[in-house]
């Protein structure tokens, strides 16, 4: 009897997450059909125009769909150069050694950090570093914000590589060095192969990471509706674009902001889920 | 020529670490103090005839340390039991097709951007409810929470020894006392750290909080009105050109709270390693 309960108990708890999960596509879903049915799902998507103006109200995704994408491809481009090393200084060089453990320390603390606190250090210090080394006209803008959002993905990143990286089976890399190989051979023609995988789910769950983070982007990004030209000027993403404004919308404009809540959600969702599969595969091998 | 660069790349991250610490403890410990941790925020009129005065700016941040302390414990209160339920949920029945399904919306719903999270807490809680209220941002932290605890516990009870529960049940015990009374407190230790990472993780959560908490310049303990939490308020005094002064001393005290529950919960990871 008691087992029964506990058994159901179990169950029941289970069940929050599906609950929860379905709930957030179906609510979303219901309060953006406002805006799909008004500019036409793809015509949304595709729309760049954000007039606010009563009467003329139109809304597009475009320019955020644009800013998430682009700021995302930049924080992942430069994260890479600094997670891969990490990653091989943890997993392989200094493997189980003390300067490991200290190096994992700095970039667990580094992944601690609260993201309005990157933001704040992005606008204070970093955004005059930028003005002054000419990189950007005010020092906000897309650059700025996927700087900050690299140096956010680079803990998760290299920690999830450099579990890979531990798992290669030494006795291959000892093959290889019986064989001759110098150490950077080991790495680029046994360790590589066998960790790549693994290595690349890692970096789609740091994009999928990337695309939502909110406050850091919406204090670094400068906040403009336009579709961005260069990667120098302001902009906007999804996630900022629901930060500035949904607080004082209504009607369509919420509506708007709402869907365009739902295609990050998607985006994410779909970018994840692919990650997750490849790394469930990946740790199986 | 390799294991150069990686020591020099790998050197490099640890940087952006020592700076942003430098920075907020720089600019932030002159304003730690017992008043900044005492009085609520000041208004905007207030801070401007001090900061015009030259004084500094009176008040603090403790209507944002008892907002964020009260809506962590309520969505703690509530995510951990569900958490460790359905974690030991998922560890028992792992072959079975709902445990699989459940498993992976855990992992999809820890990926959910926290924007989302604040967006569907907004049309759940504070639409039907008619007002923001720090119910509603307990209810953004509890959603927010619970797939880091599922995911903890799970992954402790997976990697007890099968033995452990055999042992338990040969002994006479029932399938529910074995669980909770032996198979539990042995994974306990893991788990509470799980749990001090998801609080880790939440604590410094600014974007589900914006349209729930909405936040509020009083030190109140009404759940069902608005609240303020130092995320929030670090955000408000961003906005706000007259209170950018109190913004490093909010962002230290965040910072070191943070960065202390990771390094507890590191600690207690390695002392009670299952």
């Amino acid at each position: 009897m008691q087992d029964k309960i506990f058994k159901g108990l179990l169950i029941l708890s289970a069940i929050v997450i599906p609950v929860i999960g379905g709930g957030i596509v179906y609510s979303l879903t219901n309060d953006a059909a406002g805006a799909f049915e008004r500019f036409g799902f793809f015509h949304f998507i595709f729309s760049d125009d954000w007039v606010t103006t009563a009467g003329k109200e139109s809304y597009g995704a475009l320019p955020f769909i644009t800013g998430t994408l682009l700021t995302t491809i930049l924080a992942l481009l430069m994260c890479i150069p600094f997670s891969l090393p990490v990653a091989l200084f943890t997993g392989e060089y200094f493997k189980g050694r003390k300067i490991a453990t200290v190096l994992g320390t700095v970039t667990d603390l580094l992944a601690g950090i609260p993201s309005v606190i990157y933001g704040l250090w992005g606008f204070y210090v970093l955004r005059s570093v930028f003005i002054h080394l000419d990189l950007s006209p005010q020092g906000s803008g897309i650059l700025t914000a996927a700087f900050v959002l690299a140096i956010m993905i680079v803990p998760y990143a290299a920690s999830l590589s450099a579990e890979f990286v531990k798992m290669v089976p030494s006795e291959l890399k000892e093959g290889a060095y019986a064989m001759g190989a110098t150490r950077a051979e080991v790495i680029k023609r046994v360790v590589f192969p066998i960790a790549g995988p693994g290595i690349f789910s890692a970096y789609i769950l740091a994009i999928g990471r990337a695309l939502g983070e909110t406050m850091t982007v919406t204090m670094l990004i400068g906040n403009t509706n336009q579709m961005p030209d260069t990667l120098r000027t302001t902009g906007n993403t999804m996630a900022s674009i629901i930060a500035n404004q949904f607080g004082e919308a209504d009607g369509l404009k919420l509506s708007s902001l709402i869907a365009i809540g739902l295609l990050l959600f998607l985006i994410t969702a779909i970018i994840n889920l692919i990650g997750k599969i490849l790394i469930r595969r990946a740790r199986r091998v | 020529m390799l294991h150069i660069l990686v020591c020099v790349l790998s050197g490099l991250t640890a940087i952006p670490l020592l700076a942003i610490l430098g920075e907020v403890l720089i600019k932030g410990w002159r304003q730690l103090g017992w008043s900044f941790l005492t009085e609520a925020t000041p208004n905007a009129y207030k801070a401007m005839m001090a900061m015009s005065a030259g004084e500094t700016i009176p008040g603090g941040i403790a209507n944002g340390i008892v907002g964020t302390f009260l809506m962590l414990l309520v969505a703690a209160a509530v995510a951990i039991p569900v958490g460790i339920f359905c974690g030991i949920c998922l560890s028992e029945y792992r072959k079975n097709w709902f445990a699989t399904i459940v498993s992976y919306l855990t992992d999809l719903l820890q990926g959910t951007p926290s924007i989302i999270i604040g967006i569907i807490t907004y049309i759940w809680v504070v639409v039907p409810t008619k007002g923001y209220s720090a119910f509603a941002g307990s209810v953004a932290l509890f959603i927010m929470m619970l797939p880091l605890i599922i995911r903890s516990t799970e992954e402790t009870m997976k990697v007890l020894p099968e033995t452990l529960k055999e042992a338990g049940l040969a002994l006479g015990g029932s399938y529910w006392r074995v669980m909770l009374k032996v198979m539990l407190p042995s994974a306990l230790g893991s788990i509470f750290t799980g749990i001090l990472l998801a609080i880790s993780r939440v604590v410094g959560e600014t974007a589900p909080l914006m349209f729930t908490a909405l936040g509020g310049a009083a030190i109140s303990w009404n759940m069902a009105k608005p609240m303020s939490a130092v995320p929030l308020l670090i955000w408000e005094f961003f906005n706000d050109p007259n209170l950018q002064s109190l913004i490093w001393g909010a962002s230290l005290f965040l910072l070191t709270f943070v960065l202390c529950l990771n390094l507890l919960a590191k600690r207690i990871a390695k002392k009670w390693k299952v």
